[in-house]
């Protein structure tokens, strides 16, 4: 029976009584000392080399961009690789935290409060954000829970662009808001936002030669270590949730709700903390890109984002913390660094091209243009060859690949169960054939995207 | 029993202490389809209750009003003292009541111990901010969760530490039955709803399962109400059997009383049976 309970699994599986594995806290502490060390190389690093393929080094501001789009996939995951709901208007809370600091901290309102102060109110906005939208979908499951988040999604974004010229008129002519009040400046966004700057004491300010330290794109040091201090935080958060009583909640609603309401789990309170607490995350990021970019615009709020993030999620693997990060750096890494630099290679000539030819769509044509093309490419030739997602928790990779026995809710006879189990022992850690009949898959929809 | 004696159609009074379950005139219609009509149904403290019937009787919708998976159209629900009717299942679940389900319902991508956990859930009181801060207090009451999870899985009938860790789906089918009642056990339940727990097992797995069940009763001090097509299991280990026919209460009483009833032959061998056992 040893044989059954050990080798196929091994480190993957998580295990709350052993906690976490020495390895790992090996492999993420080299991991963050690179990072941390980065920065002062990242003008004299121009590529790296991985496999044998020479691919550009990310600057630091790539690496900006590839942390907080981790701590927004680490935030989705909670809702779709925890809870197992399918949330397509992730982008919504993001837009909640990025205005939520344009408007109290900007000369918009003339309101200047410290981003410290802020960046909590940003988060709580969008944590009841997602409680205003978990609310009216907790009945729905699957592709209506989708459809209504993704209707979310659309609005919240569009709100923003158009909430520029507003009138509130009461009957009797008194006039509340307005004439033509600009709450959200419309198209134009609102800008300038203030950067989040802390002063320094005397001595930093003689050696540094500045008054305070800036976190804008103007600094891109200071906010890599910011938005680094960020993911690492979210990552504990998100891991701490995960292994405790919440997160086997989310789980067992996710596996089945209504076993999981018949064993005492509230399943309406678990999945609007899953909503509400992923939406945080991303409330602090809006936060963060806010003074960050030291402005917010609609149209860094598309529906796109959302499906980006989404697929990082999926690329990485649902529910697993570190796959949705590794996922997330992947996709900005190639949609931030690696398009851009084989653009420079790649566009002249085919404008060269289009301008011989006189077709327009090729003068135009732009490499980085092909983006959503190529994540659509890399998530169908994911969902065939490696449908898991890069570094999947170890109970997906084994649902994805047959490596059970006694597929959920079996009806079979004892015999046939018997047989399998046989079967099994025999393979002794090998993967047995690929059994993918898992019957209860379609009413999984997170589980299942 | 004097308990048997009692008529069909007049039910306990209400509020007896001795009645852990007291269910009156209760009926469940879906569209134009009476699954369960106005059944009076009583459970005693301690004793072990079998709930039988042909296929469609209505024996699985009753387990679902019980549980809070339906509300009942019409008719109360009184759990110990305290009226559930219409209750949500996890309310249902606080209040006492366990449950498995015919087809087994785990939590298959989630080790054994993580299955028997969520059965503790309603016990534990971990707020999510706690859980972040990771407070000394969530901790301990984690670690003593735990503890409690695998004491309940060493039992001897279950006999499933060894594979706390496998996941529940990768289970044989005999320990996956014997693991929902496991989680079911951790919920604290005083009263536990078992759906045909031995389908699908073979004889010696029976044998085994049924002695568990009495043993719950007799050293844990269960009630427990068992849907069961075994007719050997059901006549075994019941004192009491209830047969449901049509969404209809037929015969109620001892098992020897209820196995002699011409109604229940008929109810599941056909009229002519009857009459030619007669």
């Amino acid at each position: 029976m040893a044989v059954a309970t050990l080798p196929v699994r091994g480190r993957g599986l998580r295990n709350p009584l052993t906690g976490e594995h020495r390895r790992e806290r090996t492999i993420i502490a080299v991991l963050l000392l690179a990072a941390l060390l980065y920065p002062f190389f990242a003008n004299t690093i121009t590529s790296f080399t991985i496999l044998g393929f020479g691919l550009p080094a990310p600057t630091t501001n790539n690496l900006i961009v590839m942390c907080y789009y981790g701590v927004l996939a680490l935030g989705l995951n909670i809702v779709v690789g925890f809870a197992g709901l399918l949330d397509l208007g992730y982008v919504a809370f993001y837009v909640f935290g990025a205005y939520t600091t344009a408007f109290l901290a900007s000369p918009q309102f003339g309101l200047h409060l410290p981003w410290l102060i802020v960046a909590p109110i940003a988060v709580a906005i969008a944590a009841i954000a997602g409680i205003l939208l978990g609310a009216p979908t907790l009945r729905l499951r699957g592709d209506y829970l989708a459809i209504v988040t993704l209707g979310f999604g659309e609005i919240v974004p569009q709100l923003m662009r158009n909430l520029d010229k507003v009138n509130v008129i009461l009957p009797g002519g008194t006039v509340v808001i307005g004439p033509n009040a600009n709450i959200t400046g419309g198209a134009l966004g609102i800008n300038p936002v203030d950067a989040l700057t802390i002063p320094l004491p005397s001595f930093l300010q003689d050696l540094w030669k500045i008054k305070e330290l800036q976190f804008s794109n103007g600094n891109a040091h200071a906010s890599f270590y910011l938005v680094l201090g960020i993911l690492l935080l979210s990552f504990f958060v998100c891991r701490r949730l995960r292994d405790s009583r919440l997160g086997r909640a989310w789980m067992a609603i996710r596996e089945d709700e209504t076993a999981a309401s018949s064993m005492g789990i509230n399943t309406v309170t678990s999945k609007l903390l899953a909503f509400s607490l992923g939406a945080s995350f991303s409330g602090f990021v809006g936060a963060f890109v806010a003074s960050y970019q030291t402005a917010v615009f609609p149209e860094s709020f598309n529906f796109s984002v959302s499906i980006s993030i989404l697929i990082m999620v999926i690329l990485g693997g649902m529910g697993s913390l570190r796959g949705v990060v590794v996922g997330a750096f992947a996709l900005t890494y190639v949609s931030q660094t690696f398009l851009p630099f084989l653009g420079k290679f790649v566009d002249p000539p085919i404008e060269a091209l289009g301008r011989a030819t006189g077709i327009g769509l090729l003068t135009n044509f732009t490499l980085i243009s092909l983006n959503y093309l190529i994540f659509g490419v890399v998530l169908v030739l994911m969902m065939i060859f490696r449908p898991e997602g890069l570094l999947p928790v170890a109970a997906r990779k084994a649902e994805l690949h047959g490596e059970g026995i006694a597929a959920e809710g079996t009806f079979g006879t004892t015999d046939s169960v018997a047989e399998a189990a046989t079967a099994y022992e025999e393979a002794e850690g090998e993967i047995p054939p690929v059994d993918v009949s898992d019957e209860s898959g379609s009413d999984r929809p997170g589980g299942d995207a | 029993m004097t308990a048997s004696a009692q008529p069909i159609g007049q039910p306990a009074p209400a509020g007896r202490s001795d009645l852990l379950l007291h269910a009156t005139k209760v009926r469940k219609q879906f569209g134009g389809l009476l699954a369960v009509n106005d059944v009076d149904f009583d459970i005693q403290r301690g004793t072990i209750v079998g709930l039988i019937g042909p296929n469609g009787a209505g024996k699985t919708t009753f387990f679902n009003m019980i549980t809070g998976l339906y509300a009942p159209t019409s008719g109360q629900i009184v759990f110990d003292g305290r009226e559930i009717t219409g209750d949500k299942p996890h309310e249902v679940v606080h209040a006492g009541v366990g449950r498995t389900f015919q087809n087994i319902r785990l939590f298959g991508n989630m080790s054994v111990l993580e299955n028997v956990l969520v059965g503790l859930h309603h016990t534990l009181r971990g707020s999510w901010w706690k859980t972040i801060l990771k407070t000394r207090g969530l901790v301990a009451e984690e670690a003593e969760a735990v503890d409690r999870a695998r004491k309940l899985l060493s039992m001897p009938e279950l006999d499933l530490l060894k594979r706390e860790h496998d996941y529940a789906r990768n289970l044989p089918y005999g320990d996956q039955r014997r693991l929902e009642i496991a989680r079911a056990l951790a919920t604290g339940c005083k009263l536990l709803l078992l759906d045909e727990p031995t389908a699908g097992m073979n004889p010696e797995e029976t044998r085994e399962l049924t002695a568990f069940v009495r043993s719950l009763r007799d050293r844990m001090g269960l009630t427990i109400l068992l849907i069961e097509h075994d007719m050997r299991v059901v006549m075994g280990i019941s004192e009491r059997v209830t047969v449901l026919d049509h969404g209809e209460k037929i015969a109620e009483g001892a098992p020897a009383e209820v196995r002699a009833d011409v109604r229940v032959i008929e109810a599941y061998l056909g009229r002519g049976a009857a009459a030619e056992g007669k």
